[in-house]
């Protein structure tokens, strides 16, 4: 788990951080959502830190990490793998030698073991076969996935991506949020990714911290994310015309719901005017009576 | 200025503080060695056999009197090329070529994210990435100081006997007159002093890059043009204190 307090950072006169706070909890996919320029990365930055904050504080599993002494920090940093938006691959190493530097400068494994590390981590990405290849010789979605296994290779706690799905298609894009997602489930690892995209948000957002103007603006899962009333939240999910007709939709079914509510009620609340109406009425089957109160469309039960 | 020489003292500072072991750093600076100094030989040959060359023909040129012996022509050739030239012209160029290519090797990891992910893998990415170049440019340097020493000198001899301006026996009677082995020791001193600013300046500009592709090009420009001023300041201040 990681706790952040009251993080503050700002270049210049410029805030871009302001008194940021929240809960990473282990073994979840937790996604900062925001739009560019709202801190995301700097926040990330901060954590893993690379950036250190004005203000306020990080802790890693109740380990004090900001301003603590530098052989801890070190100690931490060495539980954390990362992922960067453009995969930060040593262009001078093949994808072998990429998910094996951890491995070489931060464990005592032998040769043996490092190659055999290795060659799990690729087949546990995909890229089986791939060993000798340049960085420079591999798709996007290849780099990404080299990233990942070289992220976890040293076995890390903490695993943290920096828009992972960046410049790749939709289905690449996909297949790496599923990895990511899978990959903290297995390894129970506290995950935390910076995103603005929406597909993530839908398909691995256990915990969404949004982000806007520095400030974090809702904290909830993907089930709540689309039925809150906060309108910068709002704007940013509802700003492509498919997130939109899906929200209309949607409407569409509520109120049709809501309006087959109102019948229900009406006809079991009607009182008959006549002897015969009575005799027919009683004649039909009992209508049965909803289980709750618009049970299927309650805050947290959507599924997009 | 005076913070951008702070900043430059800190970051050699932080070279040497939360080191890799010895068996890692010993490995990159045996890479850096051979990019360095393998990769450089042609360049330094080339430049250093033409400079002793264009040397003699000049100072045969110059000394074209009945009254001074033929063979001040080597003799002048050897104190130029050992004093001055292949120390000094050699680390000009070696700034040009490696200079550039530190410089925009850091800016392009720097850029492309590769030193935060060192950072974050809790490595001391200046440390793992700058220390090897400088350990392999203070030992390389020297040797191909001494390969363009002798290169020159036999550029000369072959320049100076070629076009008749003296016979062989005149000019290896020039280069062993009055020889001062200091000036060998002199010699060496100038390269390992210009290996250090060389590498350490050029990887100080290329470190601390920050932008895009137009930035590493300025990076890999401020490093060679500010590395051969620091030489030309190192030259004088040397002859001044050791000669």
């Amino acid at each position: 788990m990681i706790e952040i307090h009251n993080i503050h950072k700002a270049f210049g006169d410029k805030k871009v951080l302001d008194g940021v706070s929240g809960v990473f909890e282990t073994g979840k996919t937790n996604l900062l959502l925001g739009a560019s320029g709202t801190g995301k990365s700097v926040l990330l930055k901060c954590i893993v830190g690379l950036i250190k904050p004005d203000l306020g504080s990080v802790t890693f599993d109740g380990t004090y990490f900001t301003n603590n002494k530098l052989d801890i920090r070190q100690e931490i940093r060495r539980k954390i793998g990362m992922l960067f938006q453009g995969s930060a691959l040593f262009d001078s190493m093949t994808v072998e030698e990429n998910v094996e530097f951890p491995l070489r400068m931060l464990t005592e494994m032998s040769k043996e073991e490092r190659r055999e590390r290795v060659d799990f981590c690729l087949r546990r990405v995909g890229l089986e076969g791939a060993n000798k290849k340049m960085s420079s010789e591999i798709s996007g979605g290849m780099k990404k996935r080299v990233g990942i296994a070289r992220a976890i290779a040293p076995n890390c706690t903490y695993l943290f991506c920096d828009e992972p799905n960046s410049g790749l298609d939709p289905q690449t894009a996909l297949k790496i949020d599923e990895l990511i997602k899978e990959i903290t489930e297995e390894y129970n690892i506290t995950t935390i990714i910076v995103t603005h995209d929406m597909n993530s948000v839908i398909e691995i957002g256990d915990k969404i911290f949004f982000l806007y103007e520095g400030k974090k603006l809702w904290e909830g899962n993907r089930d709540e994310i689309m039925d809150t009333d906060i309108k910068e939240l709002n704007d940013f999910i509802f700003a492509n015309r498919l997130m939109r007709d899906a929200k209309k939709v949607e409407e569409e079914e509520r109120e049709e719901e809501r309006e087959e509510e109102e019948r229900r009620h009406e006809s079991e609340n009607h009182t008959p005017a006549s002897p015969e109406e009575a005799v027919e009425t009683q004649e039909e089957p009992p209508i049965r009576k909803p289980e709750g109160p618009a049970a299927t469309t309650q805050p947290g039960n959507h599924k997009a | 200025m005076l913070q951008s020489f702070g900043k430059y003292l800190l970051f050699m500072q932080s070279l040497f503080t939360r080191k890799e072991s010895t068996r890692i750093l010993f490995g990159r600076t045996i890479d850096e060695a051979i990019l360095i100094g393998i990769n450089s030989i042609l360049i330094v040959a080339i430049v250093s056999t033409f400079i002793g060359a264009v040397t003699c023909v000049q100072v045969a040129y110059n000394l074209d009197n009945a009254f001074i012996p033929r063979s001040t022509i080597g003799f002048m050739v050897r104190e130029m090329t050992i004093l001055e030239l292949a120390p000094t012209i050699t680390s000009i160029v070696l700034a040009g070529k490696v200079g550039s290519s530190i410089a925009g090797g850091l800016g392009t990891m720097q850029i492309t994210e590769q030193v935060d992910a060192l950072e974050v893998m809790g490595i001391n990415s200046a440390s793992y990435l700058v220390l090897p170049k400088v350990v392999a440019a203070i030992l390389v340097f020297p040797m191909l100081v001494i390969l363009a020493m002798f290169l020159s000198i036999l550029g000369g001899y072959l320049a100076g006997t070629l076009s008749g301006e003296l016979t062989p026996q005149e000019y290896i009677t020039g280069i062993r007159d009055q020889f001062i082995p200091y000036n060998i020791v002199f010699a060496l001193i100038k390269s390992v002093v210009f290996a250090f600013l060389i590498s350490s300046i050029s990887s100080f500009t290329g470190y601390h890059t920050s932008g895009g592709a137009l930035e590493v090009g300025a990076a890999s420009t401020a490093a060679v043009t500010n590395s051969v001023i620091a030489i030309l300041i190192g030259d004088f201040v040397l002859a001044y204190v050791l000669l």
